[in-house]
């Protein structure tokens, strides 16, 4: 199989602590895997650690092929920050146009990507009137303006209704399917079995690296929030 | 560096502040007030208002450019999009640049705006040509613009960075040659003012309020000018990094 994503020992130490230790998994193309744990566990660090925006890194990280972080890497890689990152006093055409000019996306991905996150009816509207989602979506947006690679998205569902999170995972679906790598964090665990894999975190460090159907039967857990349960009792 | 990518965030920048009527109504008409202000403060002395007004119109692009990009700064700095922006293809001098272009192209219309007022209306008497007037006020915005985003690197809050103006800005006021001649203070602070880059912009101003001529001490104040906006921009490039804790 394919590899996008190849890491070995990753340490990340901040502010003379170490907050992951000696993480070590692989991702692939045409995979959506979940980063799932509880809030503070090390998520956010390990996905900064593979854009190649975390200090204090040691090990090897080696994304589609190259060192994380490498300038080549730039319009490969998606990343959408659990914030929103997106200037909110301008509109939402305004922020994708930015961002399309930023990766030399072609003028017309601005209406695809607004399509896929169903934000097409409203490309005028000022990012500071819209709802918490709806600025996780326009966030999204501009990460999928370059037809990325491999996707690193922090917690993209919080705080959506269910329908528009069903139609969220249909997307990551059709973007893995088009042979994308994605990597979707959550603490909430009902999400998991949309994931073809899990990578189970608890304080830095990996309690579980299944598919959602390996974890049940070897926990024997109704659950995945029942599996973790187990799984970090027995740690 | 990338046109394409320089342009963009001009125009996105220019967009933001369009938006923002308050700010952009502050920015072009507090400068006309003040110096009606002043006008009217030397009402029986229009002497003292031209040795004054002169050096006005470098200051108020200078603080105001100090300010708006210092926040500005920050809000990428704490919002997230400026880490988002480092993930992408941008380079930092596209960033650096487009802001430059920019706020460049505000302290134009501000500055004209000002000049028409001060040297129409309000009587202003200066030797120089308006053009270099503006000129010179435009490096000088170009310089608080600089200051600002490097300043703004130290600043973990809006209220810090706004505090950064009495720091950073007062002292260089202080000590330009405004208040008392430069050859009157103490030997130490005459060396601070040396090295303090507002003083070039202070005395620039005075030389074009004062005389026609186009002589070698102005163009060191030009260069000056020029060269210190160089070096803030280059120490705030090294203020954009692309690793974080």
């Amino acid at each position: 199989m394919a590899t996008s994503v190849e890491v070995r020992d990753l340490v990340v130490e901040r502010g003379g602590q170490q907050v992951l230790h000696g993480l070590g998994f692989t991702l692939h193309p045409g995979e959506i895997t979940g980063l799932l744990g509880p809030s503070g566990c090390g998520k956010t660090t390990l996905m900064r650690a593979l854009v190649g925006v975390q200090a204090g890194v040691r090990g090897r990280v080696t994304v589609l092929g190259l060192p994380a972080g490498s300038p080549a890497l730039r319009r490969r890689v998606g990343y959408v920050t659990q914030a929103p990152a997106v200037y909110t006093d301008l509109s939402v055409a305004e922020n994708l146009q930015y961002f399309a000019a930023v990766v030399d996306a072609v003028p017309d991905r601005v209406a695809a990507v607004l399509e896929q996150v169903a934000l097409a009816d409203r490309p005028g509207q000022l990012v500071q009137t819209l709802s918490g989602g709806e600025r996780a979506r326009v966030s999204l947006a501009t990460a999928l303006l370059a037809t990325p690679e491999l996707l690193v998205l922090d917690e993209p569902t919080v705080g959506l209704d269910p329908v528009l999170r069903r139609d969220l995972w249909v997307l990551f679906r059709q973007l893995a399917d088009a042979g994308a790598t994605l990597l979707v964090s959550s603490h909430v665990m009902d999400e998991a079995v949309r994931c073809d894999r899990l990578l189970l975190m608890r304080e830095g460090r990996f309690v579980a690296d299944a598919t959602p159907q390996g974890l049940l039967e070897k926990t024997g857990a109704a659950d995945i929030e029942g599996a973790f349960l187990v799984l970090a009792e027995a740690a | 560096m990338n046109a394409r990518r320089t342009l963009a965030t001009a125009r996105r920048v220019l967009t933001q502040l369009r938006r923002d009527h308050r700010t952009l109504a502050l920015l072009l008409v507090v400068p006309l007030l003040l110096l009606t202000l002043l006008r009217y403060v030397y009402d029986a002395q229009p002497t003292v208002f031209d040795q004054v007004g002169g050096p006005l119109l470098a200051l108020f692009p200078f603080i105001t450019m100090f300010l708006v990009t210092s926040v500005a700064m920050l809000r990428e700095r704490t919002s997230g999009t400026l880490e988002r922006l480092l993930t992408t293809p941008l380079a930092k001098p596209d960033l650096l640049f487009g802001y430059a272009l920019a706020f460049g192209a505000v302290a134009v219309v501000q500055t004209t705006l000002a000049s028409a007022v001060a040297l129409g209306p309000l009587g202003l008497n200066l030797a120089a040509s308006p053009a270099l007037v503006v000129l010179l006020a435009v490096l000088d915005a170009l310089l608080g613009m600089a200051l600002g985003l490097f300043t703004s690197a130290f600043a973990r809050t809006e209220f810090q960075a706004v505090q950064f103006l009495p720091a950073f800005v007062l002292p260089q006021l202080l000590l330009c040659g405004l208040f008392a001649p430069r050859d009157t203070m103490a030997a130490p602070l005459q060396w601070l003012s040396d090295v303090f880059p507002l003083t070039y912009a202070v005395d620039g101003m005075q030389r074009l309020a004062a005389s026609t001529a186009v002589t070698g001490d102005l163009l060191r104040d030009l260069l000056v000018v020029a060269g210190a906006s160089v070096l803030a921009l280059g120490l705030g490039a090294a203020t954009l990094r692309r690793q974080t804790a």
